[in-house]
């Protein structure tokens, strides 16, 4: 039996391929055929969707951005049995797919099983390495599970980019008899969606992560807070926790073992600061979404006061490759204190936007360039902004900096969760900047003064800018209040709106005036 | 002396639980102060004063502001110190150039969103933002006014007692965490989120609509005048203050009296205060207009008969006027046909004033006390039981319980200070018990639950917890040990087999109290297994006519959990009024002498007729009860009552109305003209607590001071007047000061040795046993053994009420009061406490209305055995089926008109709590209403008639 694949995440999806997977499903039938479609995730190359694959030889060959009125000839083309890849002429075909340079030359760790096959399949997911870090870990003490994590150099996924065997290791020795770990899926940063991608495609994998990071602190119950805008991954989510739960790999004997984890998915309630972990926090018992002020760390009091781990999706992600292949295999990728792979979510103005998986310290140019192949319109690059809404743009002489946490904050930027976002030469900066300060005024939690009311004063200062009052004085008195914002917010969504803006200006001094 | 008004220091966050210290520097200084402090109050307690907006010392710090951030070397940026724990070596920088100007920029953020009307703002120059505004040196705001703001929002003015003004909110969260963690109501949140925040009452639109019970902890907590109490905005700040102790429930809050000239401000809860610790209810805080209102009464007066008008004399005239009547009667009569009633509401030292008048100058021992009808079978009980009569806790033990047991009492309307304190405890996890036929406050409150109510049938108390202790003892959950160490053996083993009968069982008794036979058992479980477990309860035990076996049921099972002896568990009784605990104490009682030392013990008579120089009578006097009875009979002529409505709050009002008639004399004093004086023939101008010095001591054994902070409109104290009417008599008595009177308690009392105002003035307050080998007093009593020695298990066989329902009275009525309320209302009612209640209406089941076609709002007739009674009717499934309700606040209601002459076996306390009545659609007041309406329209004519 031949093997059909046809992506079915959520940007697959937007880009018509349940249109299509009915339209292959309805022509095998009709014509008896002996293929078997399988929905698969997605591979990350978005401008590619819908992606549709087939197997052959142990091959996978792939058909870009298929259209429905070509779902007959591919059929007919794979159908084929003097098929010979070298030879397709196929105008939508695109040779084997993990030939393709963009795809090649990333380093999959947490993304390898991304797209290969049914998300939701256990077998699946088992055949490829899936659950042997979780079956190590649970042959081992919590402190030997700390200690591998600590030394892989595996750091926070979700923008601050926390030792996360640090955090551990608080949790671990705070003694208390409820603990908790709590996934951070709230991915609320513009131009991002590894999370999701990773929650879509490969679930299992998180859920390996999170049992794992429970026996390394003793905790036995799990929250996943999820976007609300993210049906798909709730579904998915849904569906492969209780198929863990009935296959014991959730609930009272993980494994076998005399191990209890419980895993539950709970929906964000849509705003972009319960992203921030102790708003999560918050907003998980069921309260205002409002930034709590630390300390106490949530790894001492966090959900409900009880010890919590708080990591994002990629973190706990990266846990099970680190437990099955070891941490020095995976402290063997990147560069000084940034070790590991970054999934990088390339969009904007690009001409290939999707997920590239690379080991700390390529370039940005490099990603920009050699990987997205420039804007997408086709004229310059202007501007990039990198770490979400709340990054800097990074200046053109900037763009050889190598993807290090270190050498990002050095430039007076940072890395985040990863997004990268492209403009051309077209977009306006002050927009920007403005923009960054309306997300500000718009998303603020509202606890802080320097935010609550910054924020909005800062928009009348823009505002008062581009109505060519006062230019000068207004233009200081928008530098004293980034720097009274950064200085003084209680979180990092007032503290670091002065990025963007800040970077806007300087960068860009001619849109301003 | 007067002191000048300060507030109270604020050191911005609370005080370290912890007792390691740790040093640090701060601004080069070195301090050593309580591990787990705050940056901030570590340079609080050492002068360092760091602007705040956000944080205050009766609230966890929450970080909101950001004018309180400072620089610690090798810390990154610029933490806040109210929400950064100290760390030893810490170097911390309070001024700096950046944190100069942070603080600013800050500040001009704030400012660009407030009205410039400092001058003519209410707290002008009592207001932290302007003052911190100061302190940053903010000159100019370079966003202008033009922006978005808040300046034009509305005004709540919905609250009788104070106003909200959002316009000139900062958005600090203060009050919304002081309705939260103070007070524990939630009434309040923040809505919106950004620049839109703003505080908001839930889903309702005003305060008044909201769940708000007008504590004013959240006024207090402003740190603007967004929140201001109204007799600011009216009168402005406060000059003098003086503190002294709330006069109306018995937890005893202390208060600093506010004021300008003669006249109280503001009432504001004593941050030291050891009872209350900053907080206070509407009553104590707001409710202290009727001290000046134009009904207060402030000549003697005097007549021959209660159907003459009154006649305005001096204190001279009424005073030789009412000894040459009391003579006259016992000349007449005999010694014992007169008597006295002292009150719980007066200061410790006018009830031992009374009671030696009584004793010295009448002669006989015919005194007792308004603490008859409410808490005598906790005096009788706990003495039988451990040997004291008084509760065994502070309420600060509280805090370190794990199963709270409350039977009969609703601390969140009657002892609302308690009651936050209790809340606070049960959303830290301790669990909750409630005992009550009512689903009071406590069953289900915002982040309460509690895990058990047993909605006992009203009467059935003892079987009740008589299942308990089977309970425990029958699944061998008791403390066998503490047993054996600590109680009388004989005495146990008796016990035992007396309650391990099988008709003891929950599923014996279920049928008779109502109480599932299952629920019983767990809450049984969980009072014996739950860890420290403390007993609160309150007026639903003791007005009873088992009052007292239910007393001692509670104290067995203490013993029985070992739950008595240490911080966290207890046996304790909400006390009513303020002074309950001390008017007893004082010996206001026909059988005892101040210390509870019986008045046939030859030794204890001794001690006073040496110090006094007379010979005492050895046979106890008359209680309140026979007093009426006696009355009736025509033996018993004369009256002293002192601060008690005893023609409103005692049962059977017919009964008291008839007995009242049949004086020769009553002689009234009191601060109005009550439904009492209404009968006398001598009225003596009262002084409210705030025209006197003295003590009160409140429930849990805590002698707190009342000082004077306005001379007593009549020219006299009480004690002057009680003093001066002894002298008349004839007794050889001169004080110059109540801290006189208080010298001679302590000499001649045991547990009241070391108690002195001086004392009492450096330590805040006392509790008693106060004495040489306490010198500070006794927070927590029985610590090693029980004050009587070996603790006794007392037989508590239930014997059932008189009072049943029957065919003709088909439902129990049962009693209570409500938050805004004060007993018989006679201050309250005339106060803007009103607001909140009206009128007392009866609480019925909607099925015993929907039987008797009752609709909400109907009068309806409740009829006893005794009499008849109209309110209006309101439909509520807070009672069960069988049960009626009401409060007693409003003398027109006539409560008592129906309550009957039943009463506690030992004490003789009225069992208010349960009166078999039948409720019925009627369209007009009764008889009793209309009679009494008419009779007290002639006695206001003959008032009117005195005055001109
Ligand atoms: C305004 C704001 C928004 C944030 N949003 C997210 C988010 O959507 N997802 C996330 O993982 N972390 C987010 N973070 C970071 C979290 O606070 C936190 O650092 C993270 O969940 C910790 O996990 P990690 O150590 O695995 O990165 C946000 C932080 C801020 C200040
Ligand atoms: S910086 Fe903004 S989002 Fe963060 S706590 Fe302050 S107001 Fe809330
Ligand atoms: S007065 Fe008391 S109950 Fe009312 S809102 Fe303020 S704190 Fe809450
Ligand atoms: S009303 Fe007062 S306490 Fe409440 S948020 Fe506004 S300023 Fe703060
Ligand atoms: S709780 Fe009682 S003592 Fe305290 S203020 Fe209220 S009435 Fe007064
Ligand atoms: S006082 Fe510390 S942040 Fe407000």
């Amino acid at each position: 039996m031949r093997k059909l694949f046809i992506p079915n995440d959520t940007s697959a999806v937007a880009m018509g391929s349940n249109l299509v997977a009915n339209r292959f499903e309805e022509l095998i039938k009709n014509k008896s055929l002996d293929i078997q479609i399988i929905r698969n995730g997605s591979r990350g190359m978005f401008w590619l969707e819908p992606l549709v694959e087939f197997e052959s030889d142990f091959k996978r060959f792939g058909f870009q951005s298929v259209d429905l009125s070509e779902v007959e000839s591919i059929l007919e083309f794979i159908c084929d049995d003097s098929f010979d890849a070298a030879l397709n002429k196929h105008p939508k075909f695109l040779g084997e797919t993990e030939s393709i340079e963009y795809f090649k030359k990333q380093q999959r760790l947490s993304f390898f099983r991304s797209g290969l096959g049914d998300p939701l399949c256990i077998d699946h997911y088992s055949s490829l390495e899936g659950f042997t870090g979780l079956k190590k870990a649970l042959e081992m003490q919590p402190q030997q599970i700390v200690d591998e994590v600590k030394n892989s150099g595996l750091r926070g996924r979700g923008g601050a980019a926390f030792p996360t065997g640090i955090k551990w290791q608080t949790v671990l020795d705070t003694a208390h008899s409820k603990k908790y770990i709590v996934c951070n899926a709230d991915e609320g940063d513009s131009g991002t969606f590894a999370d999701r991608l990773l929650m879509e495609s490969d679930p299992y994998q998180l859920i390996e992560g999170m049992i794992i990071a429970g026996l390394a602190v003793n905790a036995n119950q799990g929250y996943i807070y999820l976007r609300s805008e993210y049906p798909f991954a709730h579904a998915t989510l849904n569906t492969a926790i209780s198929r863990c739960y009935a296959e014991g790999i959730l609930g009272q004997n993980v494994l076998g073992k005399k191990i209890c984890f419980e895993l539950e998915v709970r929906l964000g309630a849509g705003a972009y600061i319960c992203g921030e972990e102790t708003s999560l926090l918050e907003s998980l018992e069921g309260k205002r979404g409002l930034v709590r002020s630390k300390p106490p760390l949530p790894a001492i009091e966090g959900l409900f006061g009880c010890p919590t781990v708080v990591n994002n999706v990629l973190t706990l992600g990266a846990i099970s490759t680190i437990l099955c292949k070891g941490s020095d295999y995976y402290k063997n990728y990147g560069t000084g204190r940034s070790r590991g792979t970054l999934p990088v979510q390339l969009s904007g103005n690009i001409k290939r936007g999707g997920l590239i998986e690379i080991p700390f310290g390529i370039s940005l140019r490099e990603i920009v360039e050699d990987f997205g192949g420039g804007t997408f319109s086709g004229n310059p690059v202007k501007a990039i902004q990198v770490g979400g809404p709340l990054g800097a743009f990074v200046d053109r002489d900037k763009w050889d900096t190598p993807m290090d946490y270190e050498a990002f904050s050095a430039i007076n930027s940072m890395i985040g969760h990863g997004g990268i976002v492209v403009f051309d030469d077209q977009i306006n900066m002050f927009d920007q900047a403005r923009f960054a300060m309306e997300f500000c005024a718009i998303e603020s939690c509202g606890k802080c003064t320097p935010c609550r009311i910054g924020s909005t004063r800062g928009l009348e200062v823009l505002d008062k800018i581009s109505s060519k009052k006062d230019v000068e004085d207004n233009l200081i008195l928008l530098e004293e209040l980034c720097d009274t914002m950064e200085h003084s917010s209680l979180c990092a969504m007032g503290g670091m709106t002065p990025f963007p803006v800040k970077s806007a200006v300087e960068l860009y001094k001619e849109d301003f005036t | 002396m007067i002191e000048f008004y300060t507030p109270q220091k604020d050191l911005g966050t609370p005080e370290s639980a912890e007792h390691e210290m740790v040093s640090l520097y701060i601004d080069g200084k070195s301090v050593e102060v309580k591990k787990g402090t705050s940056v901030m109050r570590a340079a609080a307690e050492n002068g360092v004063k760091i602007p705040k907006l956000c944080a205050t010392d009766s609230l966890e710090s929450f970080g909101s502001c950001r004018m309180c951030l400072v620089e610690i070397e090798g810390k990154r940026g610029y933490p806040a110190s109210c929400t950064t724990p100290v760390e030893a070596g810490m170097k911390v920088f309070t001024q700096t150039n950046k944190l100069e100007s942070l603080r600013k920029n800050v500040m001009e953020l704030y400012i660009s969103d407030h009205p410039l009307d400092c001058l003519t703002c209410p707290t002008n120059g009592d207001c932290e933002l302007q003052d911190t505004a100061g302190e940053v040196g903010l000159r100019s705001v370079r966003y202008g006014f033009e922006g978005e703001n808040h300046l034009v929002a509305d005004k709540d003015e919905s609250n009788p007692y104070f106003t909200f003004d959002p316009s000139k909110c900062i958005v600090c969260s203060r009050c919304v965490r002081a309705c939260e963690e103070t007070q524990g109501t939630f009434a309040l949140t923040i809505d919106g989120r950004g620049f839109d925040s703003k505080v908001s009452f839930g889903d309702a639109d005003s305060f008044m609509e909201s769940d708000c019970v007008s504590c004013g902890a959240c006024v207090a907590a402003c740190p603007t005048a967004t929140l201001t109490e109204n007799s600011i905005i009216d009168k402005g700040k406060p000059e003098h203050s003086v503190i002294t102790t709330c006069a109306y429930c018995g937890v005893g809050c202390s208060f600093q009296a506010e004021m300008k000239g003669n006249e109280v401000i503001r009432m504001t809860p004593n941050k030291n205060g050891q009872a209350n610790e900053g907080h206070a209810c509407v009553k104590g805080r707001f409710a202290f207009g009727y001290a000046t209102h134009k009904d207060r009464i402030i000549n003697p007066m005097i007549r021959e008969s209660i159907d003459l008008p009154w006649k305005q004399v001096s204190w001279e005239e009424a005073t030789s006027f009412a000894a040459s009547k009391l003579k006259l009667i016992q000349k007449n009569h005999g010694v014992g046909s007169i008597g006295a009633i002292s009150s719980s509401r007066c200061t410790n030292e006018e009830v031992y004033l009374v009671q030696k008048m009584v004793r010295m100058g009448f002669g006989n021992n015919n005194i007792d006390t308004c603490a008859r009808v409410c808490h005598s079978p906790t005096g009788f009980g706990l003495k039988t039981t451990l040997g004291e009569s008084a509760g065994t806790q502070t309420f600060e033990s509280v805090s370190k319980a794990d199963v709270i047991i409350v039977m009969g009492a609703n601390p969140t309307e009657a002892h609302p200070v308690f009651g936050s304190r209790l809340k606070r405890r049960l959303r830290q996890g301790a669990k909750l018990i409630v005992i009550d036929p009512r689903k009071i406050e406590l069953v289900n409150a915002p982040h309460i639950k509690a895990e058990h109510h047993l909605p006992v049938r009203p009467g059935t108390n003892v079987t009740v917890l008589n299942s308990m202790a089977h309970v425990i003892l029958t699944e061998n959950l008791h403390s066998e040990d503490y047993i054996l160490e600590r109680c009388d053996q004989n005495e146990f083993n008796e016990w035992v087999s007396f309650i391990s009968e099988s008709r003891h069982s929950p599923e014996e008794t279920e049928s008779q109290s109502g109480v599932p036979a299952d629920e019983l058992r767990s809450a049984a479980r969980l009072y014996a297994n739950g860890g420290n477990g403390a007993i609160f309860y309150g007026l639903g035990v003791t007005e009873h006519s088992q009052g007292s076996t239910a007393v001692m049921a509670i104290a067995n099972l203490a013993m029985l959990t070992g739950n008595l002896g240490r911080e966290g568990v207890g046996v304790n009784p909400l006390r009513g009024q303020n002074n309950v605990q001390g008017s007893c104490d004082m010996g206001s009682f026909p059988h005892e002498l101040p210390g509870y030392r019986h008045i046939s013990i030859d030794e204890s008579r001794e001690i006073f007729e040496t110090e006094w120089g007379v010979n005492l009578d050895s046979e106890p006097g008359l209680r309140i009860p026979n007093m009426f009875d006696s009355a009736i009979e025509g033996q018993f002529k004369g009256l002293y009552c002192q601060g008690e409505d005893i023609a409103q709050s005692d049962p059977n009002t017919q009964h008291v109305e008839m007995a009242l008639k049949s004086l020769d004399c009553l002689i009234v004093q009191d601060i109005f003209l009550n439904e009492t004086a209404k009968f006398a023939h001598v009225f003596l101008p009262g002084a409210s607590f705030l025209e006197k010095d003295g003590t009160f001591t409140n429930a849990e054994r805590r002698i707190s001071r009342v000082r004077q902070a306005i001379p007593p409109l009549s020219g006299k104290a009480d004690w002057e007047a009680t003093l001066a009417l002894a002298n008349e008599l004839g007794c050889d008595m001169s004080y110059d000061h109540p801290s006189e009177i208080m010298d001679e308690i302590s000499r001649l009392t045991p547990t009241f040795n070391g108690v002195s105002y001086e004392k009492l003035d450096e330590l805040g307050s006392i509790q008693w046993p106060c004495n040489e080998t306490v010198p500070e007093g006794t927070p927590i009593m029985h610590v090693d053994t029980f004050v009587k020695g070996k603790g006794s298990f007392a037989l508590t066989e239930y014997i059932a009420s008189e009072e049943k329902a029957n065919r003709r009275f088909p439902l129990l009525l049962t009693t209570g009061r409500i938050l805004s309320q004060y007993n018989v209302g006679a201050q309250t009612r005339r106060t803007k406490n009103v607001s909140w209640h009206e009128e007392d209406t009866l609480e019925i089941h909607p099925h015993d209305a929907e039987d008797r076609g009752i609709r909400h709002g109907d009068w309806v007739g409740i009829k006893s055995r005794v009499g008849e009674t109209v309110l209006h009717a309101k439909i509520t499934s807070k009672v069960k089926p069988g049960v009626v309700y009401t409060t007693f606040h409003h003398p027109v209601s006539g409560a008592n008109v129906i309550t009957t002459d039943n009463s506690d076996w030992a004490t003789n306390c009225p069992e208010y709590k349960v009166t078999a009545v039948q409720v019925s659609k009627v369209s007009a007041p009764s008889n009793w209403q209309i009679q009494q309406k008419k009779f007290d329209a002639k006695q206001k004519d003959f008032l009117s008639e005195a005055k001109v």
